[in-house]
């Protein structure tokens, strides 16, 4: 009981970080009018961060192909957008329950197992999508991609503009409602369950939680609102391809989860901006040198920046807190 | 018919390269249950080596292969001794994050170094020409490649089964605790293990240019094949490992050539049912 009134109080002091963060989010609309299409995208990318930490900073589950979800989120929604389903938030919906259907079939072959199988299911499933994906040319346009669908517009008012500003908006907000969502999802009495889960597997089944059955319905949410964050990028940039469902992007999202710090969710929105970011930057000089640089960061966060940038934050509060 | 046939000895000599690959894999994750997702960039770096020389200094086909084999062993021994081994104590999440950090980084200073074009190999005369074998036409160098493969698993299974360095080996594989306790030295037994497993990534790698190309995408194109070698033969177990990687050529090859569409998948497929079924592999329960 003890655990869940502090985690209560706990998620109360979060959403005293969330609303900072989702001020420096909002004047960055007045600060950066010509970087809003970049803003937007790492809105895109924190909510697909966070998907991905219920998952393995919350439940204790590493996977290695969460990019599939993602990726069903983008062309389900330039599969819909093609036969005339264009309206975005109707899209949104259907693309979450078709993710979040996907995840539910794939639940039972992934929960069971223990982490090394689990690594490679996971895998395996990537791949699998990926390759069926490349295959199948008729429905996914295979290596071409899908870049001509419709996408209608925001309550039929705001059309996505060449600016960025509608998809401005509607990511900043649909990041907000998920960021809400997983707050009080994590501070719940499932989320100190899932908890439970990822310190202590043996424990939980000794005191007669289902953790099968939690473990199954993290993995379909996480799945379902990865799939959010697919069919997002599918609308604002109009283009579905493979590379939303590939190795490196299900590798991309660990490492955004990491670099921000698993387990916190304003970490996890931190670590996937400045992820963002940087890759935007370093790619303009070379992709090569910024796979060097996120190989070079990773091998060194194993060892220096084990809790990420929320860890570092939290290090720098205590110490100013021990000087005041 | 023939042509099945020599579908099956492309497939079988992949295998064989997939076994080379994956051994020093098996062993560290059965060893030391260090998750490598980077192993395979062992495997480039002895390729780079091969072609390098050869290309560079014209060094004969022979010579290079004992040169890869001992260069990228002495180079996964020294990596092992300086950095890896921190890594042992951490928990999965981070050794996958390090291993992949490492591939991404390995695949990028070849990118930079090699650029990112297949490199060539051109093979000795010998190698490049086909020889009939019961009326069916198999290049000498898919033949050449299957009798390594076999010498390199024999060398490998004498060395675990009837040496003292292998039987230390089993033993520290089956209960770290009591083999230190007898005072085998486990952590220099690692490195000596984890630079031979890279020894024989190096050696696979160096065959494999003249196969299935070198280029920087290598050890990421590699990393699932390698791990299901790794998952289906059961970690630890070479034998284990060797019909694992045969039976996953054999029948990459098989799908590949005659059901092109959906080639590609089956073995993705193959990989997640056995993990359902078999999650400990097919050797089983040894490393539970």
């Amino acid at each position: 009981m003890n655990s869940v009134t502090s985690s209560v109080t706990s998620s109360v002091m979060r959403i005293g970080i969330g609303l900072p963060l989702f001020l420096v989010a909002v004047a960055s609309y007045f600060l950066f009018p010509g970087q809003l299409g970049l803003i937007a995208h790492l809105f895109i990318l924190a909510i697909f961060a966070l998907s991905y930490d219920l998952l393995q900073g919350h439940a204790g589950v590493v996977s290695l192909g969460h990019a599939v979800f993602f990726g069903i989120g983008a062309y389900t929604t330039a599969i819909l957008g093609r036969h005339g389903v264009s309206d975005p938030l109707v899209v949104l919906v259907l693309a979450f329950l078709v993710s979040g259907a996907v995840a539910g079939l794939l639940t039972r072959i992934v929960v069971v197992g223990n982490d090394l199988t689990r690594l490679l299911v996971t895998l395996g499933i990537g791949f699998l999508f990926f390759e069926a994906a490349n295959k199948a040319n008729w429905l996914t346009g295979g290596a071409d991609g899908m870049p001509d669908f419709e996408v209608g517009r925001l309550f039929g008012l705001y059309a996505f503009d060449f600016m960025g500003k509608t998809a401005f908006w509607y990511t900043l907000a649909v990041l907000a409602v998920v960021y809400l969502f997983l707050l009080l999802v994590t501070s719940s009495p499932f989320g100190v369950a899932l908890r439970g889960i990822r310190e202590n597997v043996r424990r939980m089944h000794a005191i007669g939680a289902p953790v099968n059955r939690h473990l199954a319905v993290t993995y379909i949410m996480s799945g379902a609102i990865a799939g959010i964050a697919g069919a997002l990028l599918a609308q604002t940039s109009r283009f579905a391809s493979l590379d939303m469902l590939g190795f490196e992007r299900s590798a991309e999202v660990m490492m955004m989860a990491t670099l921000g710090g698993t387990g916190s969710i304003p970490g996890v929105v931190l670590g996937a901006a400045t992820f963002g970011y940087l890759k935007d930057m370093l790619s303009v000089i070379s992709p090569k040198y910024w796979h060097l640089g996120i190989g070079i960061v990773l091998m060194l966060s194993v060892f220096v920046l084990r809790s990420g940038i929320a860890g570092a934050l939290a290090g720098l509060a205590r110490r100013m807190e021990r000087r005041a | 018919m023939a042509g099945i046939v020599s579908v099956i000895v492309d497939g079988i000599a992949y295998g064989m390269l997939l076994f080379l690959f994956s051994i020093g894999l098996s062993v560290t994750l059965g060893l030391m249950r260090f998750i490598n997702l980077a192993h395979g960039a062992f495997a480039m770096f002895g390729g780079y080596v091969a072609v390098t020389l050869m290309n560079g200094y014209g060094v004969p086909f022979l010579l290079l292969l004992p040169v890869a084999f001992l260069a990228t062993g002495l180079f996964g021994a020294v990596a092992e001794k300086l950095v890896i081994r921190h890594v042992y104590p951490m928990p999965e999440l981070q050794q996958v994050l390090f291993s992949i950090g490492l591939a991404f980084a390995a695949g990028a200073v070849a990118n930079i170094i090699f650029g990112p074009q297949q490199q060539p190999m051109l093979l000795p005369g010998w190698l490049a020409q086909r020889i009939s074998v019961l009326g069916i036409d198999i290049t000498g160098y898919r033949i050449f490649l299957i009798g390594a493969g076999l010498v390199a698993a024999a060398a490998l299974i004498a060395l675990f089964s009837y040496t003292l360095y292998g039987a230390r080996v089993r033993a520290a594989v089956d209960s770290r605790r009591t083999a230190e306790g007898m005072g085998i030295n486990v952590s220099l037994l690692f490195s000596l293990t984890f630079g031979l497993g890279a020894a024989f990534a190096g050696l696979g790698g160096a065959l494999a240019v003249g196969f299935l190309g070198l280029d920087p995408t290598f050890p990421l194109k590699y990393l699932v094949i390698v791990l299901m070698v790794v998952a289906i033969g059961g970690p630890g177990s070479i034998a284990g490992s060797f019909i694992a990687a045969i039976f996953i050529g054999v029948i990459d090859a098989l799908f590949k050539y005659f059901v092109p569409e959906i080639g590609g998948f089956v073995i993705y497929a193959v990989l997640v049912v056995m993990m359902v079924f078999f999650p400990k592999g097919l050797a089983g329960g040894r490393t539970a």
